[in-house]
């Protein structure tokens, strides 16, 4: 297959960009900010997003969604990425779309599937105990209880947490932490007796929550996947989450750099364009080369998804590694050639530098991914 | 059955009929590569043969018009021959400057007179070409050349000195870039010309390299008389007088396509990781026992993998018909940057054992003079920084000093 968006997928990526530029620019997200929005997204812009079949991009056209698959959902990353959009899409149209469309029942997806995509339900992943991402070091425990289970534990850092109505939460049912067997998936309501949450106000002004579950009860309907064996259906759904976050580093790392070579082409010093120093030039060459090593990595991710999404793994973390780092280069180059005002709160840049750092720490760093890639290589 | 599946078939029964067995090993490396020339000197009587039926064929250079000795096959039927000849592990019947750089410039600029007398024996492979650019005062700056190529009436008078001539000791003829109207500017003062590397006065020098003997040659050019044509209406300059420049660009966005398309040799080479590990061992968690090493190794392995899927996506676009312009610069870049990397971590693996210059055990030095080698790998075709000042100039359109 070759590595180029299809006809179908570039339109949707110009149609894509001209929203995003009008109905939710970075001017969005600093009035989020500013205004200290209870919900930290516009439900109204959701819900617009989801008229244009972008909330269903992964839910197939029998349940409401528009069916694109992971190479659309990833283009519409992207351009996200490049506006700094705050949505529910990573948390509901990436991660829980793609845990209910491969592992869950047939009436869960019924249920939930086509509230997914008209935006009436936002649904959280919960993975994430400690600072670092690590799935096999789940600890929090589902232990069994008459006909179903009872959750006790807390989560960190999951995305849109805060305004969730159902949540995704992987719960140990056997073994210890650091083992990937025992590991299983439940689809918990917030509402549910036991579940508290503290919105987390993050350093890219956007929503993630700490959720602490006290003995809550869930039953055998609410499992996602098989028991014990979740871990190969959370890898899927991260892996799924990690391609959707390269494609928006992709788009955030885009973006700042053409913000960047733009101010290059402007600012003046010494009498002179600063774009024509040759110290500016060479670093902003070298940047242009790994963002296009970003672009390749990324749309290789999200074509393996839609190919051979049990396959897709190793590429998927390729991706994150790689654009997590480069996006953080060029963040850092940015706010340094864009010199004192990259500095100021005013200016957007800085939103950028906020972002990718969070992005890239989401489902793992770079480091967590190189260090995979190396273990499945043998090494 | 498509036409090009019926192609794909006869390519198929004939590659098959014709190549002896001898060639079938999938053999690469410089000392298998058949280079022809008028001095060349068959490793063996399957190689003559090969190389005489592929030529007769025209497949040498299957792209070539079939007038001027090529096999006048369109780009998908080239691709099906390459694809057959790989799948059955058959060496190539001939490499060449000639091939390279040479028939394509004629291609696009010479006359039909000029095609007509040097295309059909470099596809035969009796003529070897070697390419005469850098001058030792121009190297990343190549347009400053002042090798001197006069008007005496009825010839040329060229003086001067090339360097980095590959094999330019075992080849017939030199495409050169000589300076014609000093007065110009520098860009508009130069053409390209066909010279006979048996005229007096040619003399070449083999140059020694930190990694041992190379293929490259000082060339020099004392009082030689180059006629004005190679023959009736064969003009020794190729394209416009003066205009030489053009020619050069081509030819060089062209080898940097070839060498970004090589990725720097990353195709079909072993895995950093994978040496490291039988080099360095592994601890009782199956990890490369030098955590430090294992974690740039990794580094490393990610941005190769990288490199090689946006190879991969920019022929795709390529194909697609988005053409690759400026960004064959930063194949070169990243690519060559990328191999010096790669060395680097194979010594460091390999420690002092790959420091054995002589000897069996590291047959005499060959990865220590490999990682050497790749030094020049980001000097020779326009340096690492030539590259960046290319993508600054022509795809960030950042402006001049």
């Amino acid at each position: 297959m070759p590595l180029i968006l299809n006809e179908e997928q570039e339109m949707l990526k110009e149609s894509a960009r001209g929203f995003l530029e009008e109905k939710a620019p970075v001017s969005a997200l600093r009035k989020l900010r500013d205004e200290r929005s209870e919900e930290g997204f516009s439900r109204a812009l959701w819900k617009e997003m989801a008229e244009m079949g972008w909330a269903g991009i992964l839910v197939e056209e029998a349940h409401g969604g528009s069916g694109f698959g992971f190479v659309g959902a990833g283009v519409l990353a992207e351009e996200m990425g490049r506006t700094l959009t705050a949505s529910p899409f990573l948390s509901t149209s990436i991660l829980a779309a793609t845990a209910l469309n491969k592992y869950a029942s047939e009436a869960a997806k019924d249920e939930y599937l086509p509230k997914i995509a008209s935006a009436d339900v936002v649904i959280a992943l919960a993975v994430d105990e400690s600072r670092k991402h690590g799935p096999a070091n789940i600890a929090m425990k589902a232990e069994k209880s008459g006909n179903g289970f009872r959750l006790s534990g807390a989560k960190t850092f999951v995305a849109d947490g805060h305004v969730a109505d159902k949540i995704i939460v992987a719960a140990r049912t056997a073994g210890a932490a650091g083992e990937e067997g025992g590991i299983s998936l439940f689809l918990v309501d917030m509402k549910a007796k036991g579940v508290s949450r503290e919105r987390t106000i993050m350093v890219d002004s956007r929503n993630a929550a700490r959720v602490n579950f006290d003995n809550v009860a869930v039953t055998g309907e609410d499992l996602i996947g098989e028991i014990d064996n979740g871990y190969m259906a959370l890898d899927g759904v991260l892996s799924a989450g990690r391609a959707g976050l390269a494609a928006e580093l992709s788009g955030s790392a885009q973006q700042a750099f053409e913000m960047t070579t733009r101010y290059l082409k402007e600012r003046t010093q010494f009498g002179k364009v600063i774009g024509s120093f040759q110290a500016l030039q060479h670093r902003a060459a070298h940047l242009y080369c790994e963002i296009e090593l970003v672009k390749s990595v990324t749309l290789k991710a999200l074509q393996d998804l839609d190919n051979a999404f049990g396959m897709a793994s190793v590429t998927c973390a390729l991706a994150k590694a790689k654009a997590g780092e480069v996006a953080k280069l060029a963040s850092q180059e940015a706010v340094q050639m864009h010199g004192g005002i990259g500095m100021t709160d005013e200016y957007d840049i800085g939103l950028f530098m906020k972002r990718i750092r969070v992005a890239q720490e989401m489902f793992g760093d770079n480091a967590y991914h190189a260090d995979r890639i190396a273990r499945l290589r043998g090494y | 059955m498509t036409d090009l599946e019926a192609f794909q078939k006869d390519v198929r029964g004939w590659l098959d009929a014709n190549c002896p067995k001898e060639m079938r090993d999938g053999a690469g490396g410089e000392e298998n590569i058949c280079w022809g020339g008028r001095r060349w000197k068959f490793k063996s009587e399957a190689q003559k043969i090969w190389l005489e039926r592929m030529a007769a064929k025209g497949w040498t250079v299957p792209a070539w018009p079939k007038e001027y000795g090529g096999g006048g096959l369109s780009k998908d039927e080239v691709k099906i021959l390459k694809d057959e000849l790989r799948k059955m592990k058959m060496r190539s019947p001939l490499e060449s400057f000639g091939i390279w750089m040479l028939g394509p410039a004629l291609l696009k600029y010479g006359t039909h007179e000029q095609k007509a007398m040097f295309l059909p024996p470099i596809a035969r492979g009796e003529i070897r070409w070697c390419q005469g650019y850098s001058e030792p005062n121009a190297g990343s700056d190549l347009a400053s050349l002042q090798t001197k190529c006069e008007d005496k009436g009825d010839h040329w008078l060229v003086n001067g000195q090339k360097i980095w001539t590959s094999y330019a000791d075992e080849s017939d003829w030199i495409f050169v870039l000589v300076r014609t109207d000093p007065k110009a500017a520098k860009h508009d003062g130069i053409s390209f010309i066909l010279i006979d590397m048996t005229a007096k006065g040619v003399s070449t020098k083999p140059i020694k390299l930190i990694s041992g003997k190379s293929p490259f040659c000082e060339t020099f050019f004392d009082d030689v008389k180059v006629p004005k044509e190679h023959g009736p209406g064969i003009n020794a300059i190729v394209g416009t007088m003066n205009r030489g420049w053009d020619v050069a660009k081509y030819l060089l966005t062209h080898e940097r396509e070839m060498i970004g398309a090589g990725g720097g040799g990353l195709m079909g080479g072993r895995g950093i990781g994978e040496m490291a590990a039988q080099q360095v061992g592994l601890d009782d968690r199956g990890r490369l026992a030098d955590p430090m090493l294992r974690a740039k190794v990794a580094q490393a392995e990610v941005d190769g993998w990288a490199f090689l899927l946006t190879m991969e996506r920019l022929k795709d676009e390529s194909k697609a018909g988005q053409g690759m312009g400026a960004k064959s610069s930063m194949l070169k870049y990243y690519g060559t940057e990328f191999n010096k990397r790669r060395f680097e971590l194979f010594m460091d693996a390999s420690g002092s054992e790959a420091l054995e210059w002589e000897g069996e055990r590291t047959e005499d030095g060959k990865l220590a003079k490999g990682w050497l080698r790749t030094k020049a790998n980001s000097i020779e075709g326009g340096t690492s920084e030539v590259q960046l000042n290319i993508i600054s100039k022509r795809i960030l359109e950042l402006p001049d000093a």
